[in-house]
């Protein structure tokens, strides 16, 4: 009885093939675009762009299990809750680097998405979305719980410090900056990894699963393994990204992890792109620089201007921004 | 010993007999169709022998393993390809994509490998890449390679599935009505390209089908369904020739005392 809710994807892929020298020039100008910002923006917007690129890198994580995989995860800010409370509680209580804290906070989110993978095998679209959003309620509330509060903190949360730039750099930079460069670095890693992971075997195999079921098993596909996996790996992707928003706002509370974070993440994925690596990227952008600028268009009543601004995007840009980059080079290839 | 044995398969659903133990086999480099009357039960055979359904009694072998109760997923590896009636594509990924997706069974790098692009997963990778730009040149798909597939025409679609199946290098190759929806200069490319294939890659085929004329061009082997039962098993010109199948067909009027 899977409910099939259907997303508009936003893949079929044809890659054209690419020269080292082109692959080069392509590596060389997203690291300029990556570092130009250090230059150019003050500690608060950097600040802001540090936790846009984390929010991309959770979109990524979500994108992996709904975009590519087809399961639908109204639930993932809870793997990012989870993440975030695994590096702030070794920071604070154990006094850990923030660096040692991402394998284990990686490998608890792993295993957490493997234990939701389970059910999920069961329950297919619609009942599927609605169990994971009953998880993404259920956090916060786990979060207050008193058995644990010496660990989490209770409501008040905990208090950690970002890293400190270390000594080696040749420029002198602020804690803000070298989060911003520990935050890209980190990204990029993933998102390269996740591109490695989607252009082969299993990445087809994952695709066929969501398209085809029945198909994808005559295949040879162990499609209950692959959601399994695909939700362990896409959990643990959002728990990175959940573990970096802890440090780069110094603070982690039940508050900050409410449901809204999922949808957030839903809306990320569907704005950049469903079943698409850059699209995440956009998607990240898209969710935490828009509510300003709702935010600077009325004070009164953000929710709404961003509600039209969101409208808009879907109605202008139905398969996302990933769909509308592949239509433009899809005109520069002149078909 | 043949590649694929049935052996007194029973099918039932609630209170419905589809297959009433059928027994037949299949041997190596054979083509076999498949034949029967709309509801004989030709379809839920398929799907035994596919492994998509468990039968209520009997076994179905296949090079010389019990393949009953195997999970589906495992019926590849073994060398068992198929393809679909309804056409069963990957729709959102390109002609390349689902071909590439054929050689699944052909590799074992697993996520990790994958993410690293190890060795071992790029090894495969180009090996598949080569398989599959092979196929897409025998089928006459390259033009199309990079198109996704949900926008091409049907017929090239079923050839799409073709390659799908043939990359997975099976031994034994099950295709559900092939000339489904197709024009009668398609079907003639049709039975050509079995014998081709039956050729070059030395496999079987079991051929469920509905279009007569191709069945009885390609096959060496005819099985005919009837409610669930086997009526005939032969060459095509025998099984043409039985009275029981002419009476499937035609209804029960071809009696010999008319013809005398």
């Amino acid at each position: 009885m899977s409910e099939n809710l259907v997303l508009p994807l936003s893949t079929a892929s044809a890659r054209p093939a690419t020269s080292a020298w082109q692959r080069l020039a392509f590596v060389l100008a997203g690291v300029a675009l990556a570092v130009l910002p250090l230059f150019l923006l003050e500690s608060f917007h950097l600040f802001q762009l540090t936790m846009a690129v984390i929010m991309a890198l959770a979109v990524l994580g979500l994108n992996i299990v709904s975009g590519y995989n087809g399961q639908i995860s109204l639930g993932h800010g809870a793997f990012f809750a989870v993440g975030a409370y695994v590096t702030a509680i070794l920071m604070s209580h154990l006094d850990w680097s923030f660096w040692a804290t991402l394998a284990p906070s990686a490998a608890i989110c792993g295993l957490v998405g493997y234990g939701v993978g389970f059910p999920a095998l069961r329950l297919g679209g619609l009942y599927l979305a609605l169990t994971t959003f009953s998880l993404a309620v259920a956090v916060p509330q786990i979060l207050k719980h008193k058995a644990i509060e010496d660990w989490t903190g209770g409501v008040q949360g905990l208090f950690i410090t970002k890293p400190e730039p270390p000594t080696w750099l040749p420029l002198a930079i602020t804690a803000d900056q070298w989060m911003y460069l520990v935050t890209v670095g980190i990204a990029a890693a993933c998102f390269l990894l996740a591109w490695n992971l989607i252009r082969g075997r299993i990445g087809r195999a994952l695709m066929a699963t969501r398209d085809h079921p029945t198909a994808a098993e005559a295949m040879g596909m162990d499609t209950a393994t692959l959601k399994t996996r695909a939700f362990a790996t896409s959990a643990m992707i959002t728990g990175i990204a959940g573990s970096l928003s802890a440090v780069a706002v110094e603070f982690v509370a039940p508050d900050s992890f409410t449901f809204g974070v999922s949808i957030t993440l839903f809306v990320g994925m569907v704005v950049g792109g469903v079943a698409s690596i850059l699209g995440s990227l956009f998607g990240g952008l898209f969710v935490l620089f828009v509510p300003n600028i709702a935010e600077a268009i009325s004070k009164a009543a953000p929710g709404v201007i961003y509600g039209i601004i969101l409208i808009a995007f879907l109605f202008i840009l139905p398969d996302g921004f990933a769909g509308l980059l592949r239509r433009i080079a899809a005109k520069l290839r002149g078909r | 010993m043949a590649l694929l044995e049935v052996r007194d398969v029973i099918v039932r659903f609630g209170g419905v007999t589809a297959v009433a133990g059928v027994s037949f086999a299949v041997e190596e480099r054979q083509i076999c169709g498949l034949i029967g009357p709309n509801g004989a039960g030709k379809t839920t055979l398929f799907n035994v022998i596919s492994g998509i359904y468990k039968p209520t009694e009997g076994e179905v072998r296949f090079a010389g393993q019990g393949t009953t109760g195997l999970p589906r997923h495992r019926m590849a590896p073994l060398g068992l390809g198929r393809t679909f009636q309804n056409l069963a594509l990957f729709r959102s990924m390109t002609v390349r994509e689902n071909v590439l997706a054929g050689a699944h069974a052909q590799g074992a790098a697993g996520f990790l490998a994958n993410a690293l692009r190890l060795p071992v997963a790029r090894r495969e990778e180009a090996a598949a890449e080569d398989h599959a730009r092979s196929l897409l040149s025998l089928l006459d798909l390259e033009s199309v390679a990079e198109v996704p597939v949900a926008a091409l025409p049907f017929g090239t679609q079923k050839r799409v599935e073709m390659a799908r199946a043939l990359i997975g290098r099976p031994k034994l190759l099950l295709l559900d009505e092939p000339a489904g929806g197709l024009n009668h200069g398609e079907v003639d490319g049709l039975a050509t390209l079995l014998r081709d294939i039956r050729r070059n890659f030395e496999l079987s085929i079991l051929l469920v089908e509905h279009h007569m004329n191709l069945v009885m061009r390609v096959s060496d082997k005819v099985v005919a369904l009837d409610f669930g039962k086997k009526i005939a098993d032969g060459t095509p010109d025998e099984v043409r020739a039985d009275p029981e199948v002419i009476r499937a067909y035609l209804g029960a009027e071809a009696e010999p005392a008319h013809a005398a």
